[in-house]
């Protein structure tokens, strides 16, 4: 990463009179074509000035934003060791797909003769369902809150075709992403809590009180947040469906199952998984990422519309289908999704194929334990066990020296990682939380150790060095009560 | 091992003497033996990169081809330039995470504040949000967000000129958020204004007035005085717009909105057969608290340099846990990247410059489909930018069908079973109109003989 900032803004390099762009000629040359069947557009239907937008050549363009990634991170050019966030390689094959240009300029009113497509999203909702042991899977909703909340509308769906209108409540375990809470409230559904024991697993003792004719469903990832496998599935779900309400399971901690266990086998009935952890789909920033949801069987007619369907012929020809059925909790995309999305996440399966879905999930189970075991003399273990993909360190052991998690990150960039999540789970006060991924290599996860033993060893001797860091990044701390205080969210010129 | 698996067998024998276990299973101890997966999945064996390329080459020779493209209805066929695919493709800001940590984040923060601020110019309105999934989920969040404003109001007014598949997906948010929706008539192809009023004089609840510019007809429409009529019942202007039209068209703050939302695919993003695309969220100041999604700020560092971060984020779902009036908590990064890049090599005059090929376009469309008879504007009179509904003599779908077999052009969008929905941009040639307008006069011959035939 270069380490001087490249500060400038498109807006400061603009200069008028420059251009980017060349158009296609379209016949018709320069004139304009007058009708007499539609009214001219008159100025008031106009915008009265212009737009103050950029105008640059194309070099000074692809300058300027090249110039400004080299002030960024990315896993391609370093270790994330980020828990909750499974941020694997994102394989360059899969990138080739997704811009295949036999897909990448086809308009969605294309529809069903755009056979090649439909086969495409089908085997890869085939191939979701067979990894999550469901039925099907709808690859429509764009990212993984929007797919529980997509989940929960079809629970929701799927009481009210049983005239069941009074289960109004969700349960979420406390320790639970705030996304599910978030997602049940934006879904209509009032969020209950069920506390976690001191191992941060579910309390089924103050989960089955909770169990009643109102509750619509009970909320969790497996293994959980504190990266523990729930032991106690069978029960809950037992008692979930025993209070008739479903299960469903948040996939963002998918990953270290894989090869090993099914959600579907676990006896949940309602699943989303984020195509951007699980299945490599680069984050991008912060987008676009995909969350397909996969029911089990007897509720696929919930799922939204529009579905796709493989439909074989008396004389043995497949054909796929755009379907939609009145009893679908309605649509929650104008199309099928994020599409070039699906493209990479199938590319990636296919690659890995069975053999190495089977690896990918101990491979980072096996990645998170060699980190756990080899820093927990430095940094607190509260959960003393076999973790799964990840885990969550109470901060510093040596709590005398004031360097608190945040400061730990901060200087973990000074040597050239990503921080962990930090502060969440919300069950310890210096919640640090670590999930290296299958795709890296011992070397790196012996270095990132190292390190973190340096800075250990730093804030013991010198921990003012931890406290101020980083130092080495390309902007200082940012002075984030300013950006609230006084919020400047667009570029004015001084 | 995979390739993407660094590990020998070597290295796990080391690792797992580490972790205290004697083998993987061993990690997955306290997995019950019944929840444990008894056979690999049923998915084959993995492919190499080269059988990766001859699979979706064979998906794609399945697909119909397309050789012009008249399709729009919110999606529509503008060139990419290289250059925004070459950026969008930089691993630096392809394979970052969420700009959590702003210091080693201000290529992705500086974009996004830089897409914040092209967007806020072209609405003509003061914030614009880090962005949203795509226009429909954006217009969805507009209304929650027009209800959490509204206090206790909750009731939503909906132009029935709105884009059908946007409108489908506001209507599931309502459904399940208990939010009242009420249709406004159209008439003539345009919001029916007395009967907005109306229905403003009728409800005292009204939280927001959803209109859509230009509408799904592809018509622009007047909203002289509608947004003093809803501001005076403390209702919100909300409008959807077509992101490429804003530089040439009234803006939503010209017409006094208070919320602009809708796609901005048509600002350099690649038609990828419905997504990714980007949602845009724009708003006055006074609404700048009640944004869903991320906004960024730009702030200083410790050395006194400007620098950008995540700001406002008390605002944020995952915060407010299960007070939240939205679940959004991520933006589409990568393609407001796309968006800066693609306007900064455009600048007004471009995107001036593509919006009156399209006008010029469709109006030239609009005189050869005429010409062949058998077809008419089904609102005529009414002005349009670069899209229009045609009133067929036949069944629009079946047309789409006949066109995209005979001549491999997308007619456009089938609506209500005898109109067709055209759009046009910088991308078709008169060749293209040329020989659509003909496909059509030919298949008006084609289901004459057919219905005579059946007669």
């Amino acid at each position: 990463m270069n380490k001087k900032l490249y500060d400038k803004l498109i807006f400061e390099l603009s200069h008028p009179g420059r251009k980017g762009y060349s158009l296609p000629d379209n016949g018709l040359g320069d004139t304009a074509h007058g009708t007499d069947k539609a009214a001219a557009l008159g100025a008031s239907l106009l915008r009265s000035e212009k737009p103050d937008l950029p105008e640059a050549d194309e070099l000074t363009v692809v300058r300027h934003y090249n110039n400004m990634s080299t002030n960024n991170f990315g896993v391609d050019t370093g270790f994330y060791p980020l828990g909750s966030c499974t941020m694997k390689y994102n394989p360059k094959i899969n990138e080739e797909m997704a811009s295949h240009p036999g897909f990448a300029s086809m308009h969605p009113a294309v529809g069903q003769a755009a056979q090649g497509n439909l086969e495409m999203y089908w085997n890869l909702q085939n191939a979701l369902s067979e990894i999550g042991g469901m039925s099907e899977f709808t690859l429509n909703p764009f990212a993984g809150a929007h797919g529980e909340l997509t989940g929960l509308m079809t629970i929701r769906a799927y009481h009210e075709s049983r005239g069941d209108t009074k289960r109004c409540k969700v349960i979420v375990p406390d320790s639970a992403h705030g996304t599910n809470p978030a997602s049940a409230a934006v879904a209509g559904l009032e969020v209950v809590e069920v506390k976690s024991r001191p191992d941060g697993t579910v309390d089924v003792d103050d989960l089955r009180p909770l169990l009643d004719d109102t509750v619509a469903a009970m909320m969790m990832t497996n293994p959980n947040t504190l990266g523990l496998f729930e032991k106690n599935i069978p029960e809950i779900a037992r008692l979930v469906h025993q209070a008739g309400a479903l299960m469903y399971y948040d996939g963002a901690n998918l990953n270290p199952m894989l090869g090993v266990a099914r959600p579907g086998d676990m006896g949940f009935d309602v699943m989303h998984i984020n195509l951007h952890k699980t299945f490599s789909t680069p984050h991008g920033g912060g987008g676009p990422g995909s969350g397909p949801v996969g029911v089990r069987k007897g509720l696929e007619q919930f799922l939204p519309n529009p579905r796709v369907i493989r439909h074989t012929a008396a004389d043995g020809k497949v054909t796929f289908r755009l379907t939609g059925d009145g009893k679908a909790l309605g649509q929650v995309s104008a199309w099928l999704g994020n599409f070039a999305v699906q493209a990479r996440a199938l590319a990636y399966i296919l690659s890995l194929g069975s053999e190495g879905l089977m690896e990918a999930g101990p491979l980072a189970t096996l990645n998170a334990n060699y980190i756990k075991e080899q820093l927990k003399d430095d940094y607190l273990l509260p959960i003393e066990t076999v973790c799964k993909h990840e885990f969550v360190f109470d901060g510093l052991k040596d709590k005398s020296t004031g360097v608190t998690t945040l400061n730990v990150a901060k200087r973990l960039l000074d040597y050239g990682f990503h921080a962990p999540t930090i502060y969440f789970p919300l069950l310890f006060h210096e919640s640090l939380m670590i999930e290296p991924t299958e795709t890296e290599s011992p070397e790196t996860l012996d270095r990132f150790i190292e390190v973190m033993h340096a800075i250990a060893r730093e804030a013991r001797e010198n921990p003012e060095a931890v406290i101020s860091a980083p130092h080495e990044t390309p902007i200082s701390h940012p002075d984030d009560t300013e950006a609230a205080l006084n919020p400047k969210t667009t570029y004015i010129k001084d | 091992m995979h390739k993407y698996f660094p590990h020998t067998a070597q290295d796990i024998r080391r690792m797992l003497a580490t972790c205290g276990v004697e083998s993987l299973a061993d990690l997955y101890a306290d997995v019950p033996e019944e929840l444990r997966m008894k056979a690999p999945y049923a998915l084959g064996k993995g492919k190499s990169e080269t059988e990766i390329r001859r699979y979706f080459n064979a998906l794609a020779s399945k697909n119909a081809p397309v050789e012009a493209c008249f399709a729009g209805a919110g999606v529509y066929d503008h060139a990419v330039p290289a250059t925004v695919s070459s950026l969008a493709g930089r691993s630096e800001f392809l394979t970052a995470y969420t700009p959590y940590q702003p210091e080693i984040s201000q290529g992705t923060l500086q974009y996004i504040f830089e897409y914040q601020t092209i967007m806020s110019r072209l609405t003509g309105l003061d914030v614009s949000n880090a962005s949203m999934y795509d226009g429909t989920t954006a217009t969805a969040e507009a209304m929650l967000m027009a209800i959490a404003a509204g206090k206790k109001r909750r009731r939503i007014l909906v132009s029935a000129t709105l884009n059908p598949r946007v409108r489908a997906v506001v209507d599931t948010y309502a459904h399940y958020h208990g939010v009242p929706l009420e249709t406004i008539p159209q008439k003539d192809g345009v919001t029916d204004l007395s009967a907005l009023e109306q229905m403003l004089q009728a409800h005292a609840d009204v939280a927001g007035v959803i209109l859509a510019e230009p509408n799904y007809y592809g018509i622009v429409e007047d909203f002289s005085g509608v947004a003093d009529m809803v501001h005076a019942r403390k209702a919100l202007l909300i409008l959807n717009c077509v992101a490429a039209d804003l530089a040439t068209l009234r803006t939503p703050g010209e017409w006094g909105a208070d919320i602009a939302c809708g796609d901005a695919q048509s600002l350099g993003l690649p038609m990828s057969y419905g997504g990714p695309y980007l949602g845009y969220l724009c708003a006055t100041k006074a609404l700048m608290r009640k944004m869903p999604g991320r906004i960024v700020g730009q702030t200083t560092d410790a050395e006194g340099r400007r620098c950008f971060v995540l700001t406002l984020q008390a605002r944020e779902q995952h915060i407010r846990r299960e007070k939240a009036t939205s679940n959004i908590c991520s933006n589409q990064g990568l393609m407001t990247l796309c968006v800066a890049a693609y306007v900064a090599l455009h600048g007004a005059n471009g995107l001036r410059e593509i919006a009156y090929r399209g006008h010029q376009m469709a109006l030239y469309l609009l005189d050869r489909m005429t010409a062949e008879g058998g077809c008419c504007l089904k609102y005529a009179g009414k002005p349009f930018l670069n899209e229009f509904l045609l009133k067929l003599d036949v069944d629009a779908q079946e047309f789409i069908d006949y066109a995209l077999r005979e001549e491999k052009i997308l007619a456009g969008v089938a609506v209500d079973g005898d109109c067709l929905l055209m759009a046009a941009t910088e991308m078709q040639t008169k060749d293209d109109a040329d020989r659509l307008a003909k496909a059509y006069g030919r298949y008006l011959n084609i289901a004459k003989e057919h219905k005579a035939a059946r007669q």
